[in-house]
């Protein structure tokens, strides 16, 4: 398991593995915000916490088609099949991976994005703390989705339509969560329900990633 | 008698066929006796007007939006579990019945809504749920056509369906918290004090009862149609291998 995880990560971080592409996405979705909103800095400040949120779950989306699709085109992933470690192991270390080469980027650079959107003071750390909640749901739901697409030609697009409902939880949670800590409220509930979607994806959704891997292996 | 024996295409068509011309006439007839009864034979509201005889068409389609979800999620079920293809072919014929029921609740809801919240849309969560139902549906349905090989469509479907129904419901209770409601809560309950005023209601049962007899109708024929598809297209693979 381990050596699978290294190997992604190495895979993504050489060249050609498109590691930072994810981060300069939400670098420019971020930038461009002001250009089409204005630079009231009071408006940003109000915003700010929702537009990180949705930047990074659009970056955290764009970087999904790439990983299962390069396994799947080269052959390793029947390989992967058939090795001792369960299927539900192997898509559980992807999503691990994915969210160490995307999602925690993005937690990190969400601060300095932060500054650039006029955010509250008081709100950074809760920005954080959402972020580093809900970013692996993110990941997980998003194998899933990597999953059902994996054997089909363009399924770019197609992947998107059927991860983004399955977002709309994590979204409220999490973009609720910056929120009332951006504007000093008490954020214990939605903090809670965020983190119990990320418990929950990430305990069952292996299950039915795996399930559907299966299916497209077949 | 057991209701697997509709799992056998030749029987299911048989029997759907028997019962098809019945439910036709029947939903026909409940719904537009409700229709007529509602529109013309009920009073005013004292403060909606007339507006309030749109919900005689938003109600039943309402419903039978979240009821098509569901028994796609049985019929689904019903596939991965036991393989009957019937079953597969049935939760695909739903879907875009489903999705034009939720897109009819959506419309009159809208219609109703301009004059009597003073907005087509607010991101109530009732609305909000109900959109994020209908992109459901709409991704299930681009899954269905995006995969050449039935068998294959019917797994990765059906797994999209179990997984997509626990996030709607989780998704109807995220928006609750998110947003307070225009919308009114449920006012047709059992063990309610207040409910919508007979003189509206008896209609509207009338109505849903035929909006329900509608899909049902709607999903036998569409899912003979699915099955003669698949009948057709494997005769035409039997022609070309023989030639």
């Amino acid at each position: 398991m381990i050596a699978l995880l290294f190997r992604d990560l190495k895979l993504a971080l050489r060249a050609g593995g498109g590691f930072g592409l994810g981060l300069a996405f939400f670098l420019i979705v971020t930038v461009m915000v002001p250009f089409s909103v204005g630079p009231q800095s009071e408006l940003l400040a109000r915003i700010a916490p929702g537009v990180l949120w949705l930047g990074a779950l659009l970056a955290c989306l764009l970087s999904l088609d790439r990983l299962l699709a390069l396994d799947w085109e080269d052959g390793s992933l029947d390989l992967l099949a058939t090795a001792p470690l369960p299927l539900e192991g192997t898509v559980t270390i992807k999503a691990l991976a994915h969210w160490i080469t995307t999602g925690l980027p993005l937690v990190l650079a969400a601060p300095v994005l932060g500054v650039l959107l006029n955010l509250p003071v008081q709100g950074f750390l809760w920005l954080l703390v959402s972020l580093l909640l809900g970013t692996p749901a993110l990941s997980v739901i998003g194998t899933f989705g990597a999953a059902l697409t994996v054997g089909l030609k363009r399924g770019g697009l197609l992947l998107s339509l059927l991860v983004m409902p399955l977002y709309v939880p994590t979204l409220i949670f999490g973009a609720e969560v910056a929120r009332r800590g951006a504007e000093g409220l008490a954020v214990q509930t939605p903090l809670l329900l965020l983190a119990g979607i990320s418990a929950a994806s990430i305990a069952l959704l292996p299950f039915a990633s795996a399930a559907v891997l299966r299916v497209n292996l077949r | 008698m057991s209701i697997w024996e509709y799992a056998n295409p030749k029987k299911f068509l048989a029997t759907t066929e028997r019962v098809m011309p019945t439910l036709w006439i029947s939903s026909a007839a409940l719904i537009s006796v409700g229709l007529v009864w509602g529109f013309f034979f009920t009073p005013d509201d004292y403060r909606q007007g007339s507006t309030v005889k749109i919900i005689f068409l938003h109600v039943p389609s309402a419903l039978m939006a979240i009821n098509a979800w569901f028994m796609m999620l049985v019929t689904s079920l019903v596939w991965v579990i036991r393989r009957h293809h019937v079953s597969a072919l049935a939760a695909r014929a739903a879907a875009p019945v489903g999705v034009v029921m939720t897109l009819i609740a959506l419309v009159t809801g809208a219609i109703w809504g301009q004059p009597m919240w003073g907005t087509w849309w607010a991101w109530d969560p009732r609305l909000t749920s109900f959109l994020v139902l209908f992109l459901f549906y709409l991704g299930y349905i681009a899954l269905w056509e995006a995969i050449d090989n039935p068998d294959t469509a019917a797994d990765l479907t059906s797994i999209l369906c179990l997984v997509g129904s626990v996030f709607a419901v989780l998704s109807r209770y995220a928006v609750n918290f998110w947003n307070q409601g225009l919308h009114q809560g449920a006012s047709l309950s059992l063990d309610k004090e207040e409910n919508v005023a007979d003189v509206f209601s008896n209609p509207l049962y009338v109505c849903m009862a035929g909006f329900v007899l509608l899909f049902i109708a709607l999903v036998f024929y569409r899912t003979g149609t699915e099955i003669r598809a698949r009948r057709i297209k494997a005769l035409i693979a039997r022609e070309r291998l023989e030639a």
